[in-house]
């Protein structure tokens, strides 16, 4: 049905709230759950439910839905109305979980965690989140038209042809909004000046390139809530005068694609994307550009050449692209979840925003959360919460006997922080002042077996992959920084490249052409600020995390040793003895430094020894 | 020489301007598996761009090839967080049970290995993926057991 009014889509939202809801339930289509199978879990209750005919007794739902956040313990389920969240799902689970939960709403108890407080948001992950810009997920169906309705959507739409353009973007430039897709740049700048920009037709861009390694927000959130990105695009367009927008969506995610076409297709049906929007004679055109496999695309200027067809090199930025961007036409480039904040901001108001977050850092951020701690997953969090509380609190910490080694955000242009960095606000300004970034929001959490050299180096061969080549610092400069550190982390090291690795990484910052030349360095120069005494080591071949092949050999206390044999299983080469009972030896001769037994440890009772010559 | 049969289709279902080269160059790439030469030329003519401009564009991004990949596409990730998992073992591992190297295509055409930087489920890296199903947590030891790779 295609709506031709603002009214009647509220007519419509209320026949949809009208309509009696009954028990849903909702397997999280996250991309982590989606990976350990949770597709087989929601078939699995479907196929339970339909078996006993139940569509025709009650009304009931049995939906994917979008990440549901704890993806170390899934597969994921959660029940609505009651708000039951069900760990480590499993296929053989489904028919206990129908005929309990689904036909008599109550709880299968083994599969909470406290079956006292069977809710999400009682565990220690959720309780510091403020969930908005994933709030539909686990209440909706990721291309459901009627779900999105349902939940909200579209009224901020409404009310912006209410306000009219100049008013709707007032409320975006007061709101204090900063990117979301790396820098962090206050989004009512550009806003203000594409609304004063001269020259038609003007373009509206989304940025789901996600290039980061390590990062899944972007995806999720594409994948979990389509409408709310297509919604704010909708609404930039209207107000800032556009009326054709592209979404740019990295290659690696075909679910994203998928999702996003489909939503935008539905749009377009039900009246709310394409010609004439809901009778208002306002036109907007979304198209989807699927990207080619290049992290450079993400950067602003090459995501417009790469739309227009050419290879996707950056250009220097003489001219700000709310002039002159796509074709050189006026252009706004937004991250997607800075696209998806705009209806919330719209239908809220600027002091509402700011009421959420930290002063100049207003509003949540969606953070991927991973590496070495115990809880991975999708976390939001307003800006300006305690480092410590993510990695702590949401994140449970370092694995047991461990011991926390550094924060990198930002990704390949951001930077490692130490330990100190626990008691930071986690906002742009804090990150930035540290050396790191804020970036799109993928956070890696390192442990004291993993090796700062062996970041930089694994960042900087990175960069030298994706490295357009155009301009000589970016070409020259990461090929030598990746030849040294390659040598620190073989035991090639020599006295003096630390030293000379700090010098030359300062100097690629202020000559690249572009972001990505720019902030290239970040990963060695903050690595080498916090620490220095490793790069130190390597230089003399030693790699005190047990990380870089043939630097050191493993270990064993023989105090903490509790002979479980844990380390002889994993060894690769039978270069561990010991008998039943008495604590583990290494054979050094036939150890081949591989690290598999410190990290096989349940004790952490090997570590890494210096090698006599180093 | 391929057989370049349902080009024109490809061709056809996309407007032939110029924006749509990478578009239609991801058609390509998906049917033949590479992007032919004939075909390029083919795609030049229909969008009216000269020839350098295309093999560029070809050349530049990373998801398209001018030779043929195998027939199932193996990525490990070589992702920050798998990274720091170990992909570099599960890289071994693989390479050694499909007795090709990262970046080879198997002589039959069959399997071609890849590395990909994050396919986004890093919470249970290390991940592989194989076509376009993700398996995580995977060990050098469980690899060989992953369905699709017997
Ligand atoms: C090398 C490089 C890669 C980038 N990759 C991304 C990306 O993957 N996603 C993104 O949103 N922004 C990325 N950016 C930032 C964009 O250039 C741009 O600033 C951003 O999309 C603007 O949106 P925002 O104001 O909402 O943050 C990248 C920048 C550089 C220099
Ligand atoms: S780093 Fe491997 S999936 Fe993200």
């Amino acid at each position: 049905m295609r709506l031709d009014s603002p009214a009647g889509l509220k007519d419509f939202k209320e026949s949809l709230l009208a309509a009696p809801q009954g028990q849903s339930i909702w397997v999280c289509g996250g991309p982590g759950c989606l990976a350990a199978g949770s597709q087989v879990v929601f078939e699995a209750l479907q196929y339970e439910a339909f078996k006993r005919e139940l569509g025709h007794k009650v009304a009931y739902r049995v939906e994917l839905t979008g990440c549901l956040g704890l993806c170390e313990r899934g597969p994921l389920v959660e029940c609505s109305p009651q708000g039951f969240f069900y760990e480590k799902v499993s296929s053989n689970d489904a028919p206990e979980i129908i005929d309990k939960t689904l036909m008599k709403g109550i709880l299968v108890e083994r599969l909470v965690t406290n079956p006292q407080k069977p809710n999400k948001e009682h565990l220690p992950f959720y309780e510091p989140q403020n969930r908005l810009i994933m709030r539909r997920f686990g209440q909706s169906s990721p291309g459901n038209f009627d779900d999105y309705i349902r939940t909200g959507g579209y009224e901020a739409l409404c009310l912006a042809f209410e306000l009219g353009p100049i008013k709707t973007s007032k409320r975006v430039e007061d709101s204090g909004l900063r990117g979301r897709g790396g820098g962090g740049f206050p989004t009512g700048l550009k806003w203000q000046a594409l609304r004063e920009a001269k020259g038609s037709p003007r373009y509206i861009l989304a940025n789901g390139d996600e290039g980061d390694p390590g990062a899944f927000m972007n995806r999720s959130l594409m994948e979990g809530d389509p409408f709310s990105i297509i919604e704010g695009l909708t609404i930039g367009a209207f107000a800032l005068g556009a009326s054709q927008g592209y979404i740019y969506v990295r290659h690696e995610y075909p679910l994203s694609v998928l999702r996003l076409k489909n939503a935008i297709e539905e749009a377009e049906d039900r009246g709310l994307l394409g010609k004439d929007i809901l009778g208002t004679g306002f036109d907007f055109h979304l198209l989807i550009v699927e990207g080619g496999g290049a992290f450079v695309c993400g950067e602003s200027t090459a995501l417009m050449a790469s739309i227009e067809g050419r290879e996707g090199i950056p250009r220097v930025k003489y001219v700000r692209s709310t002039e002159a961007g796509l074709w050189e036409k006026p252009t706004i480039l937004q991250n997607v979840e800075t696209w998806a904040n705009i209806p919330l901001i719209v239908l809220n108001g600027p002091d509402w925003f700011k009421s959420i977050g930290a002063p100049q850092n207003p509003g949540t951020k969606v953070f991927s959360l991973v590496g070495e701690v115990r809880n991975t997953g999708l976390v939001e969090l307003p800006l300006g919460t305690k480092v410590s509380t993510l990695v702590n609190q949401v994140g449970g910490g370092v694995h047991k006997g461990r011991k926390f080694k550094a924060i990198q955000s930002g990704g390949p242009s951001g930077g490692c922080l130490p330990e100190s960095a626990l008691s930071l606000p986690l906002d742009f300004d804090n990150l930035t002042k540290a050396g790191a970034m804020m970036g799109s929001g993928g956070l890696i959490i390192m442990d004291d077996l993993s090796c700062m050299v062996d970041v930089a180096r694994y960042f900087t061969g990175f960069l030298v992959e994706e490295s357009c080549g155009k301009c000589a610092p970016c070409r020259e400069a990461l090929p030598l920084f990746h030849k040294i550190l390659m040598d620190l982390t073989t035991g090639k090291g020599q006295k003096g490249d630390t030293d000379f690795l700090e010098s030359q990484a300062k100097t690629l910052s202020t000559t690249a052409l572009c972001g990505l030349g720019q902030s290239a360095a970040n990963p060695i120069l903050s690595t080498i600020k916090y620490f220095r005494q490793e790069y130190l080591e390597h230089e003399e071949g030693y790699c005190r995390s047990g990380r870089c092949q043939d630097m050191y050999f493993p270990k064993i206390d023989s105090e903490a040793c509790k002979a479980c044999g844990a380390c002889q299983k994993s060894c690769p080469t039978s270069a561990i003895e010991g008998k039943k009972k008495e604590p583990r030896l290494v054979l050094v001769s036939k150890c081949i430094s591989c690290g598999s037994c410190l990290k096989s440890c349940p004790f952490c009772a090997i570590s890494a020894q210096r090698r006599p010559n180093a | 020489m391929p057989d370049l049969h349902s080009l024109s289709e490809i061709l056809l279902s996309r407007p032939n301007k110029p924006v749509e080269l990478l578009a239609l160059m991801q058609l390509i790439q998906a049917k033949y598996r590479y992007l032919p030469e004939e075909a390029l030329r083919e795609l030049a003519s229909y969008l009216k761009l000269p020839l350098s401009r295309v093999f560029a564009v070809a050349g530049f991004y990373k998801a398209l090839s001018l030779t043929p990949k195998g027939e199932k596409l193996v990525k490990v990730c070589c992702g920050t967080a798998c990274h720091l998992k170990g992909a570099r073992q599960i890289q071994g591992a693989l390479e050694e049970k499909l007795k090709i190297k990262l970046g080879e295509t198997g002589a039959d055409g069959k399997l071609s290995l890849e590395s990909v930087n994050c396919v986004g489920a890093c919470a249970l890296a290390p991940v592989v993926m194989i076509d376009e199903t993700v398996f995580g947590k995977t060990t050098p030891k469980n690899i060989g057991e992953l369905p699709l790779l017997t």
